[in-house]
């Protein structure tokens, strides 16, 4: 019987049955539930697969490669920016290549559902020059999943499964194949590949560059590329990954009487491109994200006019394609639809009742309204919703850890006060690096660390932060009498207001940590948390 | 056939639990199904929507296109307007009347009613009092499935046995209560299009 999955529960079972020994991932929407399906899968538990969080993107990606180095599957899995966090051994290791299979699932978020840009991670594969797949349904997903593992052995590359929100958040009924056995540890045969010192790095590039045949080969004869042939030949269309069930649905029962090349892997499958072009007088390119393959076949002055797409505005540039949208560009008249109501009001995300970051904001605004030069510097997480009415006490949100870096880089400028706001996951994802430069110079910036002891934005996950936030402040070099911790309860809000005033006060690097679980954790939870957290201050 | 269903409301108040006994029947009745839903940012009490669709031949397209919903289920009044767009021409509008007020700018409830039942075809019910007087006010959901469940193309059994199995690990009181709130919604339905 068919198993009903989201797409992104079909790519975690795509993986265990493929074999990996493990998953190295950091939360991120729209990728969050690949790693919790493997992580909650009785069979995953039972063969020992690895599925805990790590602290970032980047020693998620390092510690599947090094997996892969030892001879076993391994896959590593994020939202699309936090491959900007592992590009640097993204790059390198398609340099490297890889020994056990290793997959790079990179979720992307087209209409900024959940982000703050919508980058289409294709680039990265092809700036990587590897394998890049785009599934286009859920079972789909499966089916790469299990053969990208496969694929990546034999051309002895990484390889990039590509998905977007709408694919990775629908569920469908997937068939399920046997499972495969894990790899046994085995050391790769060669052993400067992974040396990446320049003598053997330039032999490593120069295979790289020599195997792209290969690579576009293997996209050539793909089964998930397939050229449809149709009878009017006035247009040819590419569609690309989720696109092509969008064109599908506006032209039911398979009446599309234009030529169809579907896409799911990349390098371009050149030789049916060419097909496609040669047949056809107009070419319409289909795809989610950026206009990646738009831009590959179009001439460069766009004399010609002949590829049509995103960047020719038949379709919209921004924002995800969607079965309205693509209509459209065939020219098919708009189906009847009703306006929504002008009583219809906005409805945006809040944050939770009774949530600390709420108590935070409060005491923040107070001394704002002390003193209307203080600049606040917000970061990654729920507490980004601080941008957002009624407390807007954030002026800044960019990328994960920049809170804490910019602050630092104001105050260089000279603006007083500066104060950093971030998660406890946040922190030690990527504002570590940025408070020991604060350190080092003892800029006067106040980092508040807002510590709900959670991954809160994405389900609260387990942070890495939990019980070694004193620890690890310290240990940067934070002076004790600059270190505080406060509790952001209603109760207390004079009080607080008081010691982040002193602070702000202070002519250096201070830190205070607002310490008060998530209200989404379960009771068990927060209990345990309060042990923790005592034994850390004690 | 094929029978497309948004599901709409605020994040936390369990469109999810409706989809999934969709889903369920669904799949238990060898159709096919496609089911699209809100992670992250939103499900933090913004408006959320998911789009099911059930069918006997292969669903493309994982979103509902604009006029082709043959119902919008809504477990908030407003949040049933939002996705007026994608309702067909004659489509159901079922929902319950109790609004969630967590903005400052929410209309009026008599020009949001009057709005609703400027539709012909509108099923608008306190189907949150149904599920309180049954003794389980979380089972608001389940009232609106069951006051939808004449335009679902899944029989009561198919139903019924999904509602088992999803509040399965929740044991005898809960299922029992989210059949009869089922039940209730039922009833109410065909009294009213009746």
């Amino acid at each position: 019987m068919k198993k009903l999955l989201l797409g992104n529960e079909a790519l975690a079972q795509g993986a265990i049955d493929a074999g990996i020994s493990g998953v190295y991932a950091y939360p991120g929407t729209p990728s969050t539930e690949i790693t919790e399906y493997i992580q909650r899968s009785k069979i995953a538990k039972e063969l020992n697969i690895h599925s805990k969080w790590s602290v970032n993107e980047k020693t998620a990606m390092e510690a599947a490669l090094g997996m892969s180095y030892a001879g076993k599957r391994a896959m590593t899995v994020m939202k699309h920016v936090g491959l900007n966090v592992a590009a640097d051994v993204f790059m390198n290791m398609a340099v490297s290549g890889i020994n056990g299979g290793l997959v790079v699932v990179v979720a992307d978020d087209p209409s900024m559902h959940s982000s703050q840009n919508e980058q289409d991670s294709r680039n990265y594969g092809k700036f990587a020059m590897i394998p890049i797949f785009e599934p286009t349904n859920q079972q789909e997903v499966y089916d790469i999943t299990r053969y990208a593992f496969y694929l990546s052995e034999q051309l002895g590359l990484p390889i990039m499964i590509r998905m977007v929100t709408r694919l990775s958040h629908s569920r469908a009924g997937i068939e399920i194949s046997k499972r495969k056995v894990q790899n046994s540890i085995h050391l790769p045969k060669n052993p400067h590949q992974f040396q990446l010192i320049p003598m053997h790095a330039r032999n490593r590039y120069q295979h790289l560059v020599a195997i792209q045949s290969d690579n576009r080969e293997s996209s050539e004869n793909s089964y998930f590329n397939k050229f449809i042939d149709g009878p009017n030949t006035s247009m040819g269309i590419i569609a690309a990954g989720i696109a092509y069930n969008y064109l599908m649905e506006d032209f039911e029962d398979d009446s599309c009487p234009f030529p169809i090349l579907k896409i799911s892997q990349y390098p371009l499958p050149k030789k049916q491109v060419k097909k496609l072009f040669d047949k056809c007088k107009k070419i319409l390119v289909l795809e989610d994200g950026a206009p990646f393959i738009e831009e590959l076949v179009s001439d460069y002055f766009g004399e010609n006019k002949k590829v049509i797409g995103r960047l020719t505005g038949h379709l919209n540039r921004v924002g995800e394609l969607n079965p309205d949208n693509i209509a459209e560009a065939l020219g098919f008249e708009r189906t009847y639809s009703e306006k929504i109501p002008n009583i219809v009001t906005g409805r945006p995300p809040e944050l939770c009742i009774g949530c600390a970051h709420r108590d935070l904001f409060e005491a923040i605004n107070q001394l704002k309204a002390e003193n209307d030069q203080q600049q606040v510097f917000g970061d990654i997480g729920c507490y980004a919703l601080g941008v957002l009415p009624p407390y807007q006490s954030i002026n800044t949100l960019i990328d994960m850890g920049a809170s804490i870096t910019m602050a630092k880089g104001a105050s260089d400028a000279g603006i007083h006060p500066s104060i950093a706001i971030i998660g406890d996951s946040t922190f030690t994802h990527s504002g570590m690096t940025g408070l020991l430069d604060a350190v080092i110079e003892n800029t006067p910036i106040t980092v508040i660390i807002s510590d709900n002891s959670a991954i809160a934005m994405t389900g609260a996950q387990d942070s890495s932060a939990s019980g070694r936030l004193v620890n690890i402040v310290e240990g940067i070099g934070v002076e004790k009498e600059h270190l505080k911790i406060i509790t952001p309860l209603h109760k207390n809000l004079e009080e607080n207001i008081d010691l982040i005033r002193q602070e702000i006060n202070y002519k250096g690097v201070s830190v205070v940590i607002a310490q008060r679980p998530c209200v989404q954790l379960p009771k068990e939870k927060k209990d345990q948390l309060k042990k923790l957290q005592q034994v850390s201050i004690n | 056939m094929k029978t497309n269903i948004i599901l709409a409301g605020v994040g936390g108040q369990g469109i999810l639990t409706i989809a999934a006994v969709l889903d369920t029947a669904a799949l238990n009745s060898n159709l096919n199904i496609k089911q699209s839903e809100v992670h992250g940012m939103s499900q933090r009490g913004g408006a959320v929507q998911s789009h099911v669709r059930i069918s006997d031949k292969e669903i493309f397209s994982d979103l509902i296109p604009e006029g082709k919903a043959d119902m919008i289920i809504s477990v908030e009044p407003m949040e049933l307007l939002r996705y007026l767009p994608y309702l067909k021409k004659g489509g159901f509008l079922i929902t319950d009347s109790n609004p969630f007020e967590n903005i400052t700018n929410y209309p009026e409830l008599t020009d949001l009613y009057k709005e609703i039942k400027s539709h012909k075809n509108t099923i608008l019910i306190d189907a949150k009092g149904i599920a309180k007087e049954i003794g389980n006010s979380r089972a608001t959901n389940i009232v609106l499935l069951g006051a939808a469940s004449s335009l679902l193309p899944l029989d009561d059994e198919s139903i019924q046995t999904a509602i088992k199995s999803l509040f399965e690990r929740k044991g005898e009181r809960i299922i029992a209560k989210n059949l009869e709130a089922y039940e209730k919604g039922k009833e109410i339905a065909s009294a009213m299009v009746s």
